[in-house]
């Protein structure tokens, strides 16, 4: 009952491309680059900021994500630790060592990076199934701990005072913030991007298609994934950083399991292994949220019904399907 | 250090009652594993939602624990088989994980529903008339019920690892584990093997769940912090044998409960820590195979 069907490989894994379509592909991305970031430099004047904000830190945190799973092929179910543990440190830092924001997430973000190294060394030994219950379990670790370690004030967590100033200087009210989220969340993107068509990322996704066939030209792709791994711990953390400096606050819901499955589900509703797709579940996801909000826990049942629905009808995802569709209308020409 | 005797024997006792469920649950989830090549994220919630019908039997039907017993996991494993016939059976020629993904959604939809009917709050389950009580052997106290929660389940660990071992329907199932389409082809219907498999293994949770909820309040959340745990014993004992399931469970638990009398801190972490050392040590876990 194996199977070839990876999560994140598209039609176009299967079939290497013609260099025309890999020309169309660079200019589909620069479009859609040049559109998502018009628009998000434009939203504070029409959507309320702070859910914008929200909404960034979920879409790189979503981004990191796929990283893994899409490019990697490796599913983790624990990436709420290094949200959440960033977010832990950046808030303490900030609060408690008096740092200025910038160096908060970057404490926040190396300790991500430290917990990534960790638990990337211990669960890349193991793949598939058993990587992602490893990941759960390290999360479950991390949570206990935050439960129970005295800097992170248990069940209250931490609440930081005002946002202080970005470099000492620039104090972070209303859009200075909003456009350091949106900066931030730009250099994570491309960032990610630029990792995903450079070489690494053609060994990466070579990986998940077949690694056996990868280990056989020679490449250790035990490397390949720890790196990986790595860099998409980091990442997250850069996300959960910010996101405690933006709302003053860093809690346990950030290092929860349901955090972990939540950004598995904003993943898999944007289009597992597309660029643009964490970025779009990420901000339905948020939206969803904060509409739904009021329903409790009918929301996690909304939640778990759109995880049934995506495994079973709609594995592509929403630009993974807007993609399918514009290249079949591509064929009809 | 002085040692307190009662204490550490309670503390053990604790600890065989939760190995008692991490070996059940983690039976079904490698008996499931084997067929199906799916991890039941569901598991949990199916030992949740067996406690609840427990529950439901009692207070809606007059029916005590006894009719639980026997009808919890007939519910169960019809629930299991629907589950399996109306949406797993689309996932075989898929990746595994999304198996995970889809069990993990269906545990997200019993959780959310159970919490807006019943709440967060755990409702009371009472031990039953018979089990009532309890022995004092001298150096401890032994409640009825629990050591029955212990024997029982462990009959029934064992009782399937014989079925599955030493009986003919156990070799259909082990020889359709290595090579279905081979097993298919000596006129064995598989897939209907297959179905029954996942209803036996949601069966076995939500029999777990009846033991569970006279000792544990009947909540909506009793499953998720547990199946993580489960996980990580699966993850150490590794999924290739029965025997080797039940042994972590219980030995898992034991260990579980000398730390919480020798450093009750690392209680909650230590079978993690164990995961991890056995996966720098010894990466297909202690009973799998390569």
């Amino acid at each position: 009952m194996a199977t070839d069907a990876k999560p994140g490989s598209t039609d176009e894994a299967a079939h290497p491309l013609a260099s025309r379509d890999e020309l169309r592909e660079a200019r589909y991305h620069r479009n859609g680059f040049i559109l998502l970031f018009a628009i998000l430099v434009v939203a504070p004047a029409v959507v309320y900021p702070l859910f914008l904000m929200q909404a960034l830190c979920f879409a790189l945190f979503a981004c990191a994500f796929n990283l893994l799973l899409g490019f990697g092929g490796l599913l983790s179910f624990g990436h709420a630790m290094f949200l959440g543990m960033a977010g832990y440190v950046s808030a303490y830092a900030a609060k408690t060592w008096g740092l200025t924001p910038e160096l908060a997430i970057l404490a926040g973000t190396a300790t991500a990076t430290a917990l990534g190294v960790v638990s990337g060394l211990i669960a890349i030994r193991r793949q598939g199934i058993y990587f992602a219950m490893i990941t759960l379990a390290l999360a479950q670790m991390v949570y206990f701990f935050c439960l129970q370690a005295p800097f992170t004030g248990g069940e209250d967590g931490i609440q930081t005072g005002p946002r202080g100033k970005l470099l000492g200087l620039l104090p972070l009210n209303g859009l200075a913030m909003y456009y350091t989220v949106f900066v931030i969340f730009a250099l994570g993107f491309f960032l990610i991007h630029r990792v995903i068509h450079s070489p690494f990322g053609q060994v990466l996704k070579a990986i998940r298609d077949n690694e056996a066939r990868a280990v056989s030209l020679g490449y250790r792709t035990e490397r390949y994934k720890l790196a990986a791994f790595i860099m998409s711990a980091a990442l997250s953390g850069l996300a959960g950083a910010t996101k405690a400096i933006v709302f003053q606050q860093a809690s346990l819901t950030d290092v929860h399991w349901t955090m972990s499955g939540e950004v598995v589900l904003m993943t898999l509703v944007g289009g597992l292994g597309t660029v643009f797709g964490p970025v779009v579940g990420a901000f339905v996801l948020v939206a969803m949220e904060s509409y739904l909000s009021e329903l409790g826990s009918w929301f996690t049942v909304a939640e778990g019904v759109i995880f049934v629905a995506c495994v079973l009808a709609f594995r592509r995802g929403i630009v993974g399907e807007l993609e399918a569709w514009l290249r079949r209308r591509r064929h009809k020409r | 250090m002085s040692i307190s005797i009662p204490a550490l024997m309670g503390q053990l006792l604790i600890g065989l009652i939760n190995g008692s469920f991490y070996a059940l649950l983690s039976l079904g989830l490698a008996v499931i594993f084997g067929l199906l090549n799916i991890i039941n994220f569901t598991h949990g919630a199916q030992y949740m939602v067996g406690a609840f019908v427990a529950w439901f039997l009692l207070h809606q039907l007059g029916l005590g624990y006894w009719w639980a017993l026997l009808l919890v996991p007939i519910v169960l494993a019809a629930v299991g088989i629907l589950i399996e016939r109306l949406m797993l059976k689309h996932l075989y020629k898929l990746d595994h994980l999304y198996g995970l993904l889809l069990t993990f959604g269906l545990a997200l939809i019993l959780e959310g529903a159970f919490t807006h009917r019943f709440g967060s709050a755990g409702l009371p389950y009472s031990i039953p008339e018979r089990l009532s009580g309890g022995y004092n052997l001298g150096f401890m106290f032994l409640p009825t019920y629990r050591a029955w929660v212990i024997v029982a389940s462990l009959a029934i660990c064992l009782g399937t690892w014989f079925m599955i071992e030493r009986t003919r329907l156990g070799s259909y199932l082990r020889a359709a584990t290595e090579n279905p389409s081979m097993v298919q082809a000596f006129g064995i219907n598989v897939p209907r093997m297959v179905t029954l498999t996942y209803g036996f293994g949601v069966g076995l949770a939500g029999l777990a769940g009846v033991f569970a909820a006279p000792i544990y309040q009947v909540s909506p959340q009793m499953g998720s912090s547990l199946i993580i745990v489960v996980f990580a014993v699966v993850v150490i004992g590794g999924m290739g044998s029965i025997m080797g399931s039940i042994l972590t469970g219980f030995g898992l638990g034991i260990i579980e409960g000398l730390t919480k009398y020798f450093y009750p801190e690392a209680s909650t972490t230590v079978i993690f820590v164990i995961m991890a050392i056995v996966l720098m040590v010894r990466p297909q876990g202690l009973f799998g195979q390569r």
